[in-house]
């Protein structure tokens, strides 16, 4: 499946089917620090992820004082 | 595909959110109204906000500040936006855009100021002219024009986008240090006192996760990237640390925090030293300061006699006491 990743902003191939938890841990991403949005709707850690889905994970933590 | 996945703790729909310190799921419609409850808790019990107030909500582009915009209009308050051009190249361009697109879609006033043509600097040159690290000069220059835009604009309370991440590091970073004055005046509302405006915190209850969340549920359009010039800051390595006691123990920043707020805060009451201190007027604007210049003369002097600096000179220098 096709996995937007941002900052920096990059797409990245991922193979298999797998669930929203098992791909953060695939791409060691905190799940703590991330939200996934497949299709263009938010889902949550145990949402199942199919090769024709596209994929975002987005960033949450912001370092401005 | 079909979803298949869990439910909605309240109403058994697909939920789009796990929160594990709440040990749930939420539908988009349950989480919205969670996060509305949790603002409304931290309204009423640090007595933030009335409805009679005039806000005046700090905006950066990005989606605590607009989330926190956002729901304040959504709970019936009245509040206006003021958005700081820091000239931090394409990302504070970028922010701009953010910021002005949410209030012209919602007919909201959003006040503008720039550093480079109202003040003659912005953040990378005062960084360079200062040698102050980029947040340190940028956290000066936005709480004194924040102050000034509320006092002078008659606005009431004063609204920053703050959530339980960032105080909580915030907190973290103070323990480490146990610095009594700074953890004496970590407060998620702050009483109005001659020159300063009261300010508040509605977030301090909801995660940035649950922020970005917000946004994402509400169609807000925010600024996703991180500006270049905090990468590397104490303040990330903070709640990166955080984050890895949440992910093993869920609930542990809220208990961090609120607890902090709870069971410390009290105990702390009357230590710090800036509550007390007798201010007097900075020579050259007016301003509250314990010196003959206030810390954004002394910034906006230097920083606007420096040639203009571009960002990528200044890139990496985020690391520093916060």
């Amino acid at each position: 499946m096709k996995v937007l990743l941002r900052n920096p902003r990059r797409e990245v191939d991922i193979d298999g089917a797998r669930n929203v938890n098992a791909l953060l841990a695939k791409l060691e991403l905190a799940r703590e620090s991330h939200l996934v949005i497949r299709n263009g709707t938010l889902v949550p850690g145990d949402a199942p992820l199919a090769d024709d889905d596209v994929v975002e994970i987005r960033p949450v933590i912001s370092g401005g004082c | 595909m079909v979803a298949v996945g869990s439910k909605c703790r309240v109403c058994k729909a697909p939920a789009i959110i796990d929160l594990p310190r709440h040990n749930a799921h939420f539908c988009a419609d349950h989480f919205l109204e969670l996060c509305r409850r949790q603002v409304t808790k931290a309204i009423e019990k640090f007595d933030m906000l009335s409805k009679d107030d005039k806000i005046l909500v700090a905006v950066s582009g990005g989606k605590d500040s607009l989330a926190v915009w956002d729901l304040l209009i959504d709970l019936g308050y009245q509040a206006d936006g003021l958005y700081i051009g820091l000239g931090i190249g394409e990302y504070s361009e970028t922010s701009a855009e953010f910021a002005r697109a949410f209030a012209v879609e919602r007919g909201l006033k959003l006040i503008e100021i720039s550093l480079r043509s109202d003040y003659g600097y912005d953040i990378p040159t005062a960084a360079k002219a200062t040698k102050r690290v980029p947040c340190s000069a940028c956290g000066i220059s936005k709480r004194h024009l924040f102050d000034k835009a509320a006092i002078d604009g008659g606005y009431t309370v004063l609204v920053t986008g703050h959530n339980l991440d960032d105080e909580a590091a915030v907190l973290f970073g103070n323990t480490l240090r146990w610095d009594v004055e700074y953890l004496s005046r970590q407060l998620p509302v702050l009483p109005a006192r001659e020159g300063f405006p009261k300010k508040a915190k509605p977030l301090v209850r909801l995660t940035e996760r649950e922020m970005a969340a917000w946004c994402i549920v509400r169609g807000i359009d925010y600024l996703v990237d991180e500006c270049p010039m905090a990468l590397g800051n104490k303040h990330l390595a903070y709640k990166a640390a955080l984050n890895a006691i949440e992910q093993e123990s869920p609930g542990s920043k809220a208990a961090f925090y609120l607890n902090f707020l709870d069971n410390m805060a009290p105990l702390l009451a009357g230590r710090s030293a800036a509550a007390t201190d007798s201010l007097q007027s900075c020579g050259s604007c007016g301003a509250p300061t314990t010196g003959d210049l206030c810390a954004f003369c002394r910034v906006a002097e230097k920083a606007s006699a420096h040639q203009p600096v571009p960002v990528e000179l200044v890139l990496g220098k985020g690391r520093g006491r916060r």
